[in-house]
């Protein structure tokens, strides 16, 4: 990542730069936002820099939909401020509004118009054309353009969300804020559309990308944890990771759940969870050396009957951090 | 029943000359914990539809808890259990109401919905909101019930479509500790969802590729087999065979597929609602005539 490289930017274009600062193309300071009894954004604070993929991590409900619409200026906080590309989004939401470009969670096109359709629509809405803006959309488009004349309605989950991305970046904006857009689409289909991500990154466009999928952190630059409206830790997924703090211990055995439980009723079990073939287990002793903490987990475990039973450290992956840090908050 | 919750022969279902189900044949045990993976569009919500009696299958056969998915519909849809993540538990109507609903339509007697409201309210450990509209409970909570008033009748079988999506990581875990709970009295569930660890917590696993089943088995002996480090990795290996994006055919297929499958999907909530309630309703005439 290298922030000083900023996006590329067509002739034309360079007259909207007045008012980026040098380096950050969000901030966010204290913004709060709540529906009636419900708190959807509590504080929340951070920034993102130009050129990065930012990748806002978190299950349903955390409050992701919410500073979405406030970064893009389709809501407005109850508190705090927030710049993109150095405008503020509540006074200077129309300069803004030609900027930015947004992909909501929902499928947001028009489902009767084809392909091309939407894409020519969404490009005269901001005053463009697809012809012109060929190159910006083209790693994305070469893979629709055999469906180009498709109601877009009728196309896969994945090649949904590519169009989707397709519109959002026509009018060639400067900075993308994209609200999951892999939720609901297979694995595959994910993979496909963070690879495309990576391309734009590569050409210097700043990406703003949540999702509920945690092993898609990996792919951002940084990431931030959110839940319930806090954000539980902004940093790179290394970063988040190496903060776990405490070795973690991989257990492998036959029947998982009897020794799931089993290790739940251990005295010194601070964290017993399922992923998937393998249990994870954090232990209470702070200070206890993981080669030791993984002999007494065998130890217990034979004792328990489960005399099959492996033990090994394990890397903690970012959902193991949000575990833990979602288990601190509450 | 031969200790088989699920039996399938070669079971096939065309729609205008494109065949969306093609020949599959698999077996789930009792009791047995089934991940039924593949990607958007291959043809596993079909081969769902057609198990839980709501799609005539066009070839083969297929029998779940023993009955005939064809000749025994009636019966088919009384021993199993049904959850989605899109249509699970009325938001205006509480905890207890939802069960009470559920366990009613399933032909439950007053008494047993007693017993079986105070159960479950105490395994998942909601007592105290048990009176408050669902509407206004974290979505985590709200899967659980959906699952729990989807094993009101205490079904052989139960069917989880995405039943965890977009629930935070401990939500996950404990809901998959119901599926492991459900499954040690002796459930078979069958689960579709598109996060691939998931796939790791089942027994077996499918993978449907095109209409076909292109792998299927333990997860640790399929990785063994495909040499992958993970079933993520085996799933993109299969779903996704050469580099090049979704290729016209495919999506002509999911395109079909697709504006089918909206009309359907509301078609199957009505259907599964109204079957037993019908069914119902016939024993009722015959205890009054």
């Amino acid at each position: 990542m290298s922030p000083s490289q900023g996006p590329a930017k067509a002739g034309p274009h360079d007259s909207r730069a007045e008012g980026s600062p040098p380096h950050q193309a969000v901030e966010v300071e204290s913004i709060s936002k709540h529906f009636g009894a419900t708190v959807a954004l509590d504080q929340v604070s951070f920034a993102v820099e130009k050129g990065e993929l930012f990748g806002f991590i978190g299950p349903d409900g955390g409050g992701k939909t919410t500073l979405f619409r406030i970064l893009v200026s389709l809501l407005v906080p109850d508190a705090g401020r927030a710049t993109v590309l150095g405008l503020e989004v509540v006074k200077n939401y129309r300069a803004l509004r030609q900027r930015v470009g947004y992909m909501a969670g929902r499928f947001s096109l028009y489902p009767d118009l084809s392909v091309e359709e939407n894409l020519t629509f969404f490009a005269s809405v901001f005053g463009t054309t697809v012809q012109r803006e060929y190159e910006q959309i083209k790693p994305i488009y070469v893979q629709l353009e055999p469906f180009k004349d498709r109601r877009a309605a009728a196309l896969s989950g994945g090649m949904k969300q590519k169009l989707a991305l397709c519109c959002a970046l026509v009018h060639r904006p400067d900075i993308l804020f994209l609200d999951e857009p892999t939720t609901g689409v297979d694995a595959v289909s994910r993979r496909e559309f963070w690879d495309l991500l990576g391309v734009l990154k590569a050409g210097g466009l700043t990406t703003v990308v949540s999702t509920p999928y945690m092993d898609e952190a990996t792919r951002c630059d940084r990431i931030a944890l959110i839940h319930r409206g806090r954000l539980l830790g902004v940093d790179t997924p290394g970063g988040i990771t190496a903060a776990f703090g405490r070795p973690l211990a991989g257990i492998r055995v036959k029947d998982r759940y009897k020794a799931l439980l089993a290790l739940r009723t251990y005295e010194h079990a601070r964290s017993v969870y399922p992923f998937g073939d393998v249990i994870h287990y954090t232990d209470q002793r702070a200070d206890v050396p993981a080669d030791r903490m993984m002999a007494d987990v065998k130890t217990f475990l034979a004792a328990k009957g489960f005399a099959d039973a492996t033990v090994a450290r394990l890397d903690p992956t970012v959902e193991d951090s949000f575990i833990a840090r979602t288990e601190h908050a509450a | 029943m031969s200790g088989l919750a699920i039996e399938v022969r070669d079971l096939t279902r065309t729609f205008d000359g494109f065949t969306a189900v093609d020949h599959i044949s698999f077996e789930v045990k009792a009791g047995e914990v089934f991940g039924f993976l593949g990607a958007n569009g291959a043809g596993k919500t079909t081969a769902i539809r057609m198990l839980i009696g709501l799609l005539q299958p066009s070839g083969g056969t297929a029998r779940v808890a023993g009955y005939d998915v064809v000749r025994d519909t009636e019966q088919v849809k009384r021993n199993i259990g049904y959850m989605s993540q899109r249509f699970s538990l009325y938001e205006d109507l509480t905890p207890r109401e939802n069960i009470r609903l559920y366990g009613g339509i399933y032909g439950l007697t007053r008494e047993q919905i007693r017993e079986r409201t105070a159960q479950m309210l105490e395994r998942l450990g909601i007592s105290s909101i048990a009176d408050t509209q669902v509407r206004s409970l974290p979505l985590g909570w709200r899967q659980k019930l959906a699952f729990s008033v989807a094993l009101v009748h205490q079904p052989r079988i139960v069917f989880l479509d995405e039943p965890t999506s977009g629930v935070d990581p401990i939500t996950r875990r404990q809901f998959w500790e119901l599926i492991y709970d459900a499954a040690s009295h002796g459930t078979t569930v069958l689960v579709t969802t598109h996060y691939m660890d998931e796939a790791e917590y089942c027994d077996r696993i499918s993978i449907m590729v095109a209409g076909r089943i292109a792998a299927m088995g333990p997860p640790a002996a399929l990785k063994e087999a495909f040499t992958v480090e993970s079933i993520d990795e085996l799933f993109v290996r299969l779903a996704r065979p050469e580099p090049t994006l979704n290729g016209p055919h495919r999506s002509r297929r999911a395109r079909r597929i697709r504006s089918r499958r909206r009309r359907q999907r509301a078609k199957s909530r009505r259907a599964l609602l109204l079957a037993p309630t019908a069914a119902l309703q016939r024993r009722r005439r015959r205890c009054i005539t």
